[in-house]
């Protein structure tokens, strides 16, 4: 690793400080599970790692606001057995498909939703889009892990958090403070899609840190499921997933939030799918229809065409399973 | 001196042979005691760290190290190339530069320092397309620039079998390159040191071959070969790829020397996959023609692939894999690409060919509306040279596979897997390997105080060779495995072989049972003439010598008789005296379970029954079974060497994209000896390669069985599933 | 260049200071500084499970930790987990049930397996599969693993009656 400073404050406000100094060239260290590959493989340069697991007022987790507050120091094993996250099915479902003690251990909730893709191309050393003599390596290259969607621009990879679709679908928001203040972000529009290798995943500014997460309480008439196509039953990464909230009705659909992760840059909402299925009771019918219109749009490069048959996969068994109807035996 | 029978004895007659006995360098493996390479980090050790290539082909045009060398900490720098005669890279991965500094840290800030440029070269790095690579000239060609294959092959009228067959297959299969991936990567600690009268060159090597690796220092370095020590206690994982002292072990010698420090040079995880040897990859057109009854008439295949470099692929010799029918022409053709090179794999070629020959059989064995385990019986009488003896041997461990995995029960024909999205299936596959004893020696030594050691300049892969060695020992001796002493790990021991071919376990118990009968004969000599008995009567057992079943003397009150002079006495191997023999089969059979909608493949149960002459320890013999099944699920399933066509390079170097199973992946095994009588009378023959061998192609016909289309190529990730049935 | 720390920790039971970078692992720390090398180097990067060990009685991967982070904290290496050349249960079992082979994973999954039957002292054969999902074996047999982590488990619960 390439030398750099390591600063622990104690409160929000030092680590907002200690942030912001040298141009923003800094780095959260929170879990560490992500961040400390990309400093070994030199994938990032911070001249400053800011160690934020001393900072008291970000531990925990509390009701707040009609809602639940998590802290971004909280783990994934803390979220997962918390009671005030239990009724939020498709987090814990998410939590359950991290099969890695160690990870669930260090990592951290908020660390999820920030971490940087995991392309290959910027894993090897070649910039957060993968560049090379100008030109998109995930596009002339080996794209079978990339984006199906939002796949256009320069950014080809896919977003790297695991929790952000259930998060969305439940109509999160993340608690950002920075050098201007507070200020609470809905997950939706939390993720950003860099069109150059200086910009970010997130719309974090220089200096910015999330410091809680919120989700917005289960009332009884809501369902949620989530669904990850992980080729290991153990350690590894989704190629495609979705998460559904549904705002049920006498087994009616009334209001539904679809989301699919690991097919974009960026968390993917899928409302067109979502629509179609407001009206309607979830079965296999149904919910294959509504799989097929998620994918309707995708948009695949030359080797990951098989991604868009997973997300619609994905899409359907995280609406049977929101309902209970996925049978969890087989898959 | 009294003559000892070279025999095991009758079978059942043992205290220790057989039996299942626990690893005797457990305790330090277990409590972190054992020192592997990568933990030798005596006083003074300097840490090195290495610059590698980034291209696929490239020359380099500048390298100034005047940076690296300035920075504090920083004692040398070491060039794999420079700019002139050795500046061409070969691939991505290749070693540049080494830097050996006080800390790893340090040693990379210099790594980062030295200023590199490459002019960058056309490459080739995609194995699978045979067309590419002949537009790119990759293939052979002849004096007059003619393509010509490795391997041109015709026995018998294919063509005619093929148009007067019943029934006739045509298909395509392959298997991609993989590598070794060692837990502990390759490497060495050297220390030089000219200033005693030791050996002036210690390398801590991480081995399969402690032996042979010695004289390749020191010709490297002018040194006589006795002023060479090489040490490897433990190694972890070396499966083919560890038997050579390797540029890099030079460059920790070349900068130790420099220094006069010991230097530390172990490979980063991404070049260990890059560089130290892959497994080669194989693609195939066969077609494949049958009677309506089974028998195989015909055989004819195609095939290409790489590794690396030199432009070769699985042997083109050995196809079709252990059936031999009477007409085949086989074609084989290597790409020359721009990838890292070949090592020895477990078990070289086999896999390979096993996946691409009986993957082709099970769908012949579909279209005649066959149980694949029936075809095979059909052809019982038509397998190849070396596996013919094992007709009977295949027979018998088909039913016993089937038994364990209640074939007759759950087989159905090709496709009907179940109606809902996940299917499931079976499959089997079926293998040979010779495991033959090679040359080797082992040192026996009984000392006066009743102690007895053997030593051999082996190495423990890990399968239990120290083990076997003090078992062997023991038993010969009629003492307690706590009572002998085996030692190996060192080239100062009397020369044993390289580990790898299954040939270890045979060579040093062979070795050491002939050492340790001609040691105790010795003392049997001393003991008949202490006691007034006649040698040719003595035997040992209980710790202590009998004569007929009357005990004569404690083993201690034996070993007073021997005097200051240790008792030593050298057994050789191979010798042909029933000991050891060569030659095992294997059947596998798998039960999987396939995803239809997400391509995900889950392993429900993996049957191997295997068949290795005289098991000396069987829960080390078992436990390379098991361990080859892993390594086959993982490599029909999961892992596999990405090239990225595009930039040439190795891109998934790494354990998160280099995927390999986990613990919840590997369904139920089920690991059986299949050990009658006859098998025991053959004697040692070695296991290691055998049990990964038709892995692949079992769950590979498993999936095919469960969801009616073949998925052609290893390893099945859920991208060639859903591919295969997507154009299905 | 950052400055080195001052670093106070208890290993195994033990105080340790040391000075460390903030570069530095808490893995490399262990291993070349502290010269404790029963903690496997497998991946380095959080894959493998190899360098597990526990810090403040939770396992993580010590190759994901920083030697500067813990300050304070309490770890336990393999090291700390025989008495001597007397094997606790979980060793014990793992050797006697073959579950190691070359040895680079086991003292990672003996440390995992450790922290398991802290939590759940009679756990199922799905349990131990998932919590040992983070550990990657590549010669040995995942098979044998499953079995040993049971046996240990029998043999500490046979242990704590025998306490009792």
């Amino acid at each position: 690793m390439r030398p750099f400073e390591y600063a622990r404050p104690q409160t929000e406000a030092e680590a907002v400080e200690l942030l912001s100094d040298h141009d923003g060239k800094t780095a959260v260290l929170a879990g560490g599970t992500d961040i400390m590959n990309l400093l070994r493989r030199d994938a990032i340069q911070p001249r400053r790692l800011v160690d934020i697991k001393h900072i008291s007022s970000m531990q925990g987790i509390r009701q707040a606001d009609g809602g639940v507050l998590v802290g971004s120091l909280v783990t994934l094993e803390d979220a997962a057995e918390s009671p005030l996250l239990a009724e939020h099915r498709s987090v814990l479902q998410v939590a359950h498909a991290h099969k890695a003690i160690q990870i669930q251990q260090a990592g951290t909730l908020a660390g999820d939703l920030c971490q940087l893709p995991h392309c290959w191309y910027f894993r090897n050393g070649y910039g957060l889009l993968g560049m090379e003599n100008g030109l998109s390596m995930a596009e002339a290259g080996d794209n079978r892990y990339h984006a199906i969607f939002g796949n256009r621009g320069p950014a080809k990879f896919v977003s790297g958090s695991r929790f952000a679709p259930a998060m969305i679908a439940w109509g999160a928001k993340v608690r950002v403070v920075g050098p201007e203040g507070e200020e609470f972000i809905p997950l939706e529009y939390f993720f950003a899609t860099p069109k150059t290798d200086r910009q970010n995943v997130t719309v974090l500014r220089p200096g910015q840190l999330v410091t809680h997460v919120w989700l917005p309480s289960r009332t009884a008439d809501i369902v949620s499921g989530a669904y990850e196509v992980l080729e290991l039953n153990g350690l590894d990464r989704p190629q495609a997933a979705a998460a559904v909230t549904l705002k049920m009705q006498s087994g009616i659909v009334r209001d539904a939030r679809i989301v699919m992760g690991h097919v974009a840059p960026t968390p993917w909402v899928a409302q067109e799918a979502a629509n179609a299925l407001i009206g309607q009771s979830v079965n296999e019918d149904t919910a294959s229809r509504v799989g097929d219109i998620a994918v309707a749009g995708a948009t695949p490069l030359s080797m990951n065409g098989f991604k868009v048959q997973m997300a619609r996969a994905a899409v359907k068994r995280s609406l049977l399973r929101a309902v209970g109807q996925l049978d969890e035996a087989l898959v | 001196m009294a003559e000892r029978e070279v025999t095991w004895g009758p079978r059942g007659s043992h205290t220790l042979i057989g039996k299942e006995v626990s690893r005797i360098d457990g305790v330090e493996k277990a409590s972190g005691a054992a020192k592997y390479t990568n933990d030798m980090n005596q006083p003074g050790t300097l840490f090195a760290r290495l610059l590698t290539c980034t291209h696929a082909k490239a020359k380099v045009t500048r390298l100034n190290v005047d940076k690296a060398k300035a920075i504090a900490g920083v004692h040398t720098v070491y060039l794999f190339k420079d700019i002139g005669e050795n500046a061409e890279c070969n691939y991505d991965g290749e070693l540049v530069a080494a830097v050996a500094a006080e800390t790893a840290d340090i040693a990379e800030d210099g790594v980062r320092a030295i200023e590199v440029a490459y002019e960058v070269l056309p490459h080739v790095v995609d194995e699978q397309d045979l067309e590419a690579a002949r537009a790119a000239k990759r293939l052979k060609y002849d004096d007059d620039g003619k393509e010509v294959p490795l391997v041109d092959r015709t026995v018998g009228d294919p063509d005619k079998a093929i148009a007067d067959a019943d029934v006739v297959h045509t298909g395509y299969y392959g298997i991609h390159t993989i590598s070794h991936m060692c837990l502990e990567p390759h490497g060495a600690h050297c220390t030089w040191d000219e200033s005693g009268d030791g050996p002036k060159l210690t390398a801590r090597h991480s081995t399969q071959a402690v032996s042979t690796t010695g004289p390749q220092f020191a010709s490297q370095f002018g040194l006589d070969a006795s002023d060479v020590r090489v040490i490897c206690n433990y190694i972890g994982g070396g499966f083919g790829s560890k038997f050579a002292a390797d540029i890099w072990g030079w460059a920790a010698a070349q900068m130790s020397k420099d220094t006069g420090r010991p230097v530390r040079l172990m490979l980063d995880r991404a070049t260990e996959l890059k560089t130290p040897g892959t497994r080669p990859s194989g693609f195939a057109n066969v077609t494949v023609a049958a009677t309506k009854d089974g028998k195989i008439t015909a055989w004819k295949s195609h095939h290409w692939g790489t590794n690396g470099p030199q432009g070769g692929t699985i042997d083109g010799n050995q196809m079709p894999y252990v059936f031999d029918p009477p007409n085949k022409h086989v074609v084989s053709q290597g790409i020359a690409t721009d990838c890292g090179p070949n090592r020895a794999w477990r078990a070289p070629n086999h896999p390979q060919l096993c996946a691409i020959t009986d993957t082709a059989l099970t769908d012949l064995a579909a279209k005649l509306n066959m149980s694949p385990v029936d075809l095979y019986k059909a052809n019982l009488d038509q397998l190849d040279d070396t596996a013919k003896e094992n007709s009977k041997l295949y027979a018998a461990e088909l039913d016993r596979a089937a038994e364990l995995m209640e074939w007759e029960k759950k087989w159905h024909a090709h496709g009907k897997g179940g109606n809902g999205p996940v299917k499931r299936g079976l499959g089997v596959a079926l293998h040979r390997w010779g495991g033959q004893s090679v040359k080797c020696s082992s040192e026996v030594r009984i000392f006066a105080d009743g102690g007895a050691q053997a030593s051999i300049g082996s190495q423990d892969l890990g399968t239990g060779t120290r083990t076997v060695i003090a078992m062997v020992l023991a038993e010969t001796c009629g003492l307690p495995l706590e009572k002998v002493k085996a030692r190996l790990g060192s080239n100062e021991y009397v020369y044993g072989n390289p580990s790898g071919g299954s040939i270890t376990v045979g060579s040093v118990t062979g070795a050491t049972r002939r050492a340790a009968l001609e040691a105790t004969g010795i003392l049997f000599d001393k003991v008949a003439e202490k006691y007034k008995v006649d040698a040719k009567t003595l035997s040992l057992g209980d710790e202590a010598v009998w004569s007929d079943k009357k005990k004569v003397c404690s083993w201690k009150d034996a070993c007073r008789l021997i005097g200051p002079e240790p008792i030593t006495a050298t057994g050789p191997s191979p010798v042909a005296d029933g000991l050891t023999s060569k030659l095992v089969g294997g059947v596998q059979m798998a039960d999987v379970s396939v995803d239809t909608e997400t391509g995900v493949i889950r392993i429900n149960r993996m049957v191997a029954v295997q068949d290795c002459g005289l098991v000396i320890n069987e829960k080390t013999a078992k436990s390379q079974v098991y361990g080859g099944l892993i390594m086959g699920i993982a490599y029909a399933t999961n892992e596999e060497r990405i090239m990225d066509n595009n930039s040439g390079r190795y891109i998934n170097a790494d354990m998160e994209t280099y995927k390999l199973p986990r613990i919840g992946d590997i369904g139920e095994l089920i690991v059986e000896f299949y050990q009658p009588d006859s098998e025991y009378n053959r004697g040692v023959v070695g296991l290691g390669e055998p049990p990964v061998i038709s892995t692949g192609a079992a769950i590979a016909n498993a999936v095919a069985n469960a969801t009616g289309v073949r998925v052609p190529v290893l390893p099945m990730t859920p991208k060639r599933v859903l591919d295969a049935l997507a154009q299905a | 260049m950052a400055k080195k720390r001052v670093v106070t920790t208890t290993i195994n039971g033990d105080t340790h200071e040391f000075l460390c970078q903030p570069r530095q692992t808490l893995l490399e720390t262990l291993r070349d500084v502290l010269g404790l090398t029963g903690t496997k180097e497998g991946c380095s990067n959080g894959n493998c499970g190899a360098c597990t060990v526990h810090l403040n009685g939770r396992p993580v991967d010590s190759c994901l930790v920083l030697g500067v982070e813990v300050e304070g904290a309490e770890i336990r290496t393999i090291e700390g987990v025989a008495c001597g050349s007397h094997l606790d249960e979980v060793q014990e079992a793992f050797l006697e049930g073959a579950a190691l082979q070359c040895g680079i994973c086991t003292p990672g999954f003996i440390m995992q397996t450790e922290s398991l039957l802290d939590e759940n002292p009679n756990p199922t054969e799905d349990e131990i599969r998932f919590y040992l999902a983070g550990n990657l074996c590549r010669c040995t047999g995942y098979d044998k693993i499953v079995r040993s982590v049971q046996c240990a488990a029998e043999k500490r619960q046979t242990a704590n009656v025998g306490d009792h």
